[in-house]
């Protein structure tokens, strides 16, 4: 039972958390101009490192808050826990990898409206 | 072996309480405070148990938790437990108990039988008999199981109560010998939260065996005191028969807390067993060591005990096992066993495997003076005796340790084994920690600590008492210091004899083969001895774990706590390498066994899953409903009146929906309420289809998919305001859906301004379905226009329901007309009644589960989860059209990978079966073959969805097929598991009303 820092809460029991895997993995803000390739790195490909790894988790059964932690996986030795869009300290994350918050507001599209299907099964 | 009760008082009896018990059918008496294994022996008790492989008669080889061999049958019916090891097994009145191993009766002297077949039974015995032919091991097995059963499983259910209890402390001490006495006088002087486990009843460990003082007392003398002073600490909790059985990460540990077995039956009461979950600060471990056993010729014989056992025997219960009794020693702690046993009145012994003759002033030479007879050079042959020891036979070694010298045969009745001490590291080897082997010390020791955490006294392989004491002690006070406190250690003045290197012996070597002298064992418990070991090797076993399965060594209860280390270093012996090149065993949780009742704690019956009920579940009850479990909800399911079964309900609750109204509790659909500047945008992104220019008043429905475009939940979802949803997701999928939205929010879009809240068990939601619903719902709804004109399907209206405030949506899952009435929960079941009322004139039909399958699968509605697998996209569903081409969304860059685009993908489609009648079970693979071929059988696709439809008079199935959507019209087979074949018709799904004339009406 891993015991985790909530940045928000404090040291609490891993059972009141649930994993999300690696961390600083950025949503592509235009999927048109990626390959099937390209897409699929996004979508499937982790590092599974042995020792140090970055990582998200998410307080589930607490504040409901997501952070993230540098964890080393082979101690199960926490490093850091540090919140989205932060930087870890002293370390370098590869920099397209961090897009927490650091974005141009990806979800800013416009409601076209020319395909509404909504009624017509409910 | 014949024990006796010397008159010299045990410490721990009260020889004014006797006690009476059974065992194996006969009355005994002991004292109040023996245990069940000191109240036997006292009574003279020789033969208890018998052996599960060769039936060899057993006795109880040791006085604590690493007992393989005397296992007992505790009680009967409910309170039976089964294999608990005699020595510890405190004594109480009333106790009744039976050999785990009766078979033979342990009373008959059956040995001759034994050790004729002792050469048929050898490593791998049953792997190599009753693997041929394999059906006939149902037959072998009864045989074996009676042959080899150890205790029986209870058949009743346990009707004790357990508890767990979460406590965090600064340090917790793991044993309460002198060395973790030491480090919680330490740690709690400074005043730290220390918690100090003990699995046994009593403090000091083995403080009553040792010899040397402690600030000038008896070391038994410093513990009372010890004790005394530890009681006076206010945040020291000291938790006796308290097992720490389990070290975790961040040392986060469990303790099982035994709190009535002690008692009487009659006098138990409240809980059983308390699970302490500990996360603590700091952890020293101070757990103490186990005897090694010596490995000599029939060393299993009753007589036959670990040294230190006796010497317990003798001091704490005042049991002498012996009047003559020789130990055989690799190691000074014999001496101290030897003194005490002398002083109990028998005749002593030492064998010594170590050579030269005692110096002045050490262990040896004291004992020598007191009276004992040493003889130094000889290593342990072979026991003598058949029911019970007679004689050890001894050989002396030459100069290259081989016993190849002169040969004695020493009478006794009773033979000590003092074959070293292996460190109890089992608890740093859970915390991770990597054990080493030492040469110098001959035993595994811990590797360097874990975080936060020290081993402290003979689990740490510090053998004398003054060592123990100051490591205990400096290990308290920093792990108190690390906690923020002030803490010293003590200085103790301790005066002891020194402590000789203890020897290297693991079997004598007398030049003759393993396999042709008699058994020498290793693992008592699954009767593997030192030539099993041997024949494992020859027949090409080399990894320790792989010669540990084959022989079955260290997979008894005990875990290989006496055996392990012994059969570890013959295996060596047999390889020709170190120890340490042999590998180390890793020990894992329990150290103990464990009941079930502690780990489910008060999460039994009703509390092991609570259930959710909706507002109306008591009317439901009332209507003689059946339910059915949906995640953690009640729903309803049918509603049968008398005499009818499942389907006769079912298709008069679908044909009251079609012909006039019925009424659906969907109060279990997941809602989630979103408000924020941003929140169309949000829903924008997490579904297919556009939501920006939603109308408020209006709702919409919604496909959500996951990244890989896969459809993962659907559900209706209402503009309630400019800023404000009301999202409606699958029963079952509630959850996930708000952490979905939850994480993206907080993960990636950051800067979103949206608000989101489960309220599904804030509202209740009664759907009222049928051409007559409206005419129902019009009679409670007040406030609300109900007309076609003014409220259209997919529309949504705050009406006032039978006096309650209620948001009114015109949606359907049944292809009906159709108001759901969505009232406070607090006022659910008051909604309910009014609107059964209403519809009493028209017929109103409950209806449940089973029934809107039917429906919604007549029209050919998907439900996520059934007709959906995690690999089916909306294009798969035929959905293509809520698919938008001009915003992206979650999943959207998916539905273009050249997978999920291809042709020939599982498609949702309809089925006819070509014999009306005949319903497809579900999951019924599907093939374009009429008939039955060789495998493997070409198959298309599945049924998903199936039943018998009332309102066509015929069978439906929706189904995934392989281009489905090409195969309209086609014939193709299913595979039924009678081998039948049955033809059907792809179609489309919607089988009814293809028009939707009925949800405008």
């Amino acid at each position: 039972m891993l015991l985790i820092t909530c940045p928000w809460c404090g040291p609490r029991a891993e059972s009141e958390f649930s994993c999300g895997g690696e961390a600083h993995i950025a949503r592509p803000l235009d999927t048109d101009a990626l390959d099937d390739k390209q897409w699929g790195d996004y979508l499937f490909m982790r590092k599974n490192p042995k020792g140090q790894h970055f990582e998200q988790w998410h307080h589930s059964q607490g504040c409901r808050r997501w952070f993230n932690a540098e964890r080393d996986t082979v101690s199960y030795r926490f490093k850091q826990f540090y919140k989205p869009g932060e930087q870890p300290q002293g370390v370098a994350v590869a920099s397209d990898a961090v897009a927490d918050g650091t974005s141009d507001t990806p979800w800013a599209t416009t409601d076209a409206g020319s395909v509404d299907a909504g009624g017509s099964k409910a | 072996m014949t024990g006796s009760r010397i008159d010299k008082a045990g410490i721990r009896l009260d020889r004014k309480r006797t006690v009476n018990f059974r065992f194996n059918g006969r009355s005994y008496q002991g004292f109040a405070g023996d245990t069940l294994a000191s109240a036997v022996l006292a009574a003279g008790d020789t033969v208890l148990s018998r052996s599960w492989k060769y039936h060899r008669p057993r006795a109880i080889l040791t006085c604590g938790v690493e007992e393989p061999a005397a296992l007992v049958q505790l009680e009967l019916g409910a309170a039976t437990i089964p294999n608990a090891k005699m020595p510890e097994v405190e004594l109480y009145e009333g106790l009744q108990s039976e050999s785990a191993l009766p078979w033979p009766s342990p009373a008959k002297h059956l040995l001759s039988i034994n050790r004729w077949f002792t050469p048929l039974f050898p490593a791998g015995f049953y792997y190599k008999t009753f693997m041929w032919p394999a059906k006939a091991w149902m037959w072998y097995e009864r045989f074996i199981r009676k042959a080899g059963g150890l205790g029986a499983a209870p058949t009743e259910e346990d009707e004790s109560l357990y508890v767990q209890q979460n406590i965090h402390c600064d340090v917790l001490v793991v044993g309460a010998g002198v060395a973790g006495l030491a480090a919680a006088l330490a740690a709690g002087r400074s005043g730290a939260r220390v918690i100090l486990a003990e699995l046994g009843a009593h403090l000091g460990g083995s403080a009553h065996r040792l010899q040397g003082t402690i600030n000038g007392k008896p070391a038994r003398a410093w513990v009372a005191d010890a004790q005394r002073e530890l009681a006076q600490m206010p945040e020291l909790r000291i938790i006796r028969r308290g097992v720490v059985f389990g070290y975790h990460d961040h040392n986060f540990l469990t303790i099982r807390e035994s709190l009535t077995d002690h008692l009487p039956l009659a006098e138990r009461s409240g809980f059983r067993e308390r699970l302490w979950r500990v996360r603590a600060g700091q952890v020293v471990l101070a757990t103490g060591a186990h005897e090694r056993p010596m490995v000599f010729g029939n060393n299993d014989l009753p007589g036959v005990m670990l040294s230190s056992a006796m010497a317990d025997y003798a001091e704490l219960y005042g049991v002498r096992v012996g009047s003559q009794i020789v130990i055989a020693s690799s190691c000074d702690s014999a001496y101290a066993d030897a003194r005490l046993l002398l002083a109990a009145g028998a005749t002593v012994t030492v064998v010594d495997t170590r050579v030269g003759e005692p110096a002045p002033g050490c262990r040896a030479h004291q004992a020598q003076a007191d009276g004992i007879t040493v003889l130094r050079g000889f290593v342990p042959v072979l026991a003598e005796g058949s029911a019970a020891v007679t004689g050890l036979v001894v050989r002396q070694m030459d100069k290259d340790n081989k016993a190849s010298g002169e040969s004695r045969e020493l009478p006794c009745d009773a033979i000590g084994m003092a074959g070293g001490w292996n460190p109890a590291i089992h608890l740093y080897s859970h915390s991770g920690g990597k054990a080493r082997w030492d040469d110098e010390l001959v035993c595994f020791k811990p590797g360097p600590a874990m975080p936060q955490q020290a081993s402290v006294g003979a689990c740490n392989a510090t053998w004398s008492l003054g060592s123990s004491l100051d490591e205990g002690s400096l290990a308290g006070a920093a792990a108190a210091t690390w906690a923020g406190f002030e803490a010293r250690p003590e200085a103790y003045a301790v005066d002891e004899p020194a402590i000789k290197a203890t020897g290297t012996f693991w079997i004598a070597e007398t030049g003759e083969p393993l396999s042709r002298r008699p058994k020498a064992f290793v693992d008592y418990q699954n009767d593997v001895s030192a030539s099993d070991i041997e024949l494992a090797i020859r027949e090409g076993f080399e990894s320790i774990e792989h010669i540990k399965r084959y022989t079955a060594m260290g997979f008894g209860t005990d875990q290989g706590k006496l055996g392990n280390i012994n059969g570890m270093a013959l295996a060596a012996r047999a390889m020709g390498k170190p120890i340490d090149k042999v590998g180390t065993t890793t020990f894992r949780p329990n150290y103990l066994p464990i009941s079930f009742g502690a780990f489910a704690g008060l999460e039994r019956g009703e509390l092991f899953d609570p259930a959710r009920k909706s507002s109306a579940h008591d009317a439901h009850v009332a209507a003689g409903c059946l339910f059915e479990d949906v995640g953690q909800w009640k729903r309803p399911w049918y509603f049968p009146k008398p005499g009818e079964d499942l389907h006769q309900a079912v298709n008069r609750e679908v044909m009251a929906v079609r012909g006039s109204v019925g009424m659906l509790d969907a109060s279990t659909l997941g809602k989630i309420d979103i408000q924020g500047p941003d929140a169309a945008k949000l829903l924008n992104w997490v579904y297919t289809n556009p939501w920006l220019k939603l109308e408020v008043g209006k709702c919409r429905y919604g496909l959500m998919l996951d990244e890989n475009g896969m459809v993962f939940d659907d559900g209706v979802t209402a503009r309630l305001g400019e800023n404000h949803f009301l999202m409606t997701t699958t029963t079952g999928g509630a959850a996930r859906v708000l952490g979905w939205l939850e994480r993206w929010v907080q993960t990636e879009w950051p800067d979103m301004q949206v608000y989101m809240s489960s309220v599904t068990d804030h509202w209740s939601t009664f759907a009222v379905v049928g051409p007559q619903s409206r005419a129902v719902v019009q009679k409670v709804l007040t406030g609300v226009d109900l007309s076609n004109e003014a409220f259209a399907f997919m529309g949504w209206r705050t009406a006032t329901a039978a006096g309650v405030p209620a948001r009114v949506m015109r949606i359907s899952f049944s292809g009906e007309m159709s108001f759901e009435i969505n009232v406070p929960s607090n006022a659910g079941k008051h909604v309910w009644n009014a609107l059964m009322e209403a519809g009493k004139e028209f017929g109103i039909t409950p209806y449940g589960t089973e029934a809107m399958h039917v429906l919604r699968a007549e029209k050919g509605y998907i439900i996520v989860g059934q007709d959906t697998d995690g690999s089916i996209s909306p294009y798969d569903l035929g959905m293509g059209g809520m698919v938008s081409k001009t915003k992206d969304f979650l999943g959207r860059r998916s539905l273009t990978r050249s997978d999920t685009a291809k042709a020939d993908r599982k498609q949702l489609v309809g089925l006819l079966t070509d014999e009306e009648k005949l319903v497809l079970p579900e999951g019924a693979q599907l093939t374009e073959l009429s008939q039955a071929a060789p495998p493997p059988v070409p198959m298309i696709g599945h049924v998903t969805s199936s039943y018998f439809s009332p309102t066509l008079g015929r069978s439906i199935a929706m189904a995934v097929v392989r281009g489905g959507q090409r195969r309209m019209g086609q014939k193709i087979h299913a595979a039924l598991a009678d081998g039948r074949y049955v033809a059907a018709t792809v179609c489309s799904p919607v089988f009814y009303d293809p028009q939707g004339k009925r949800l405008h009406a």
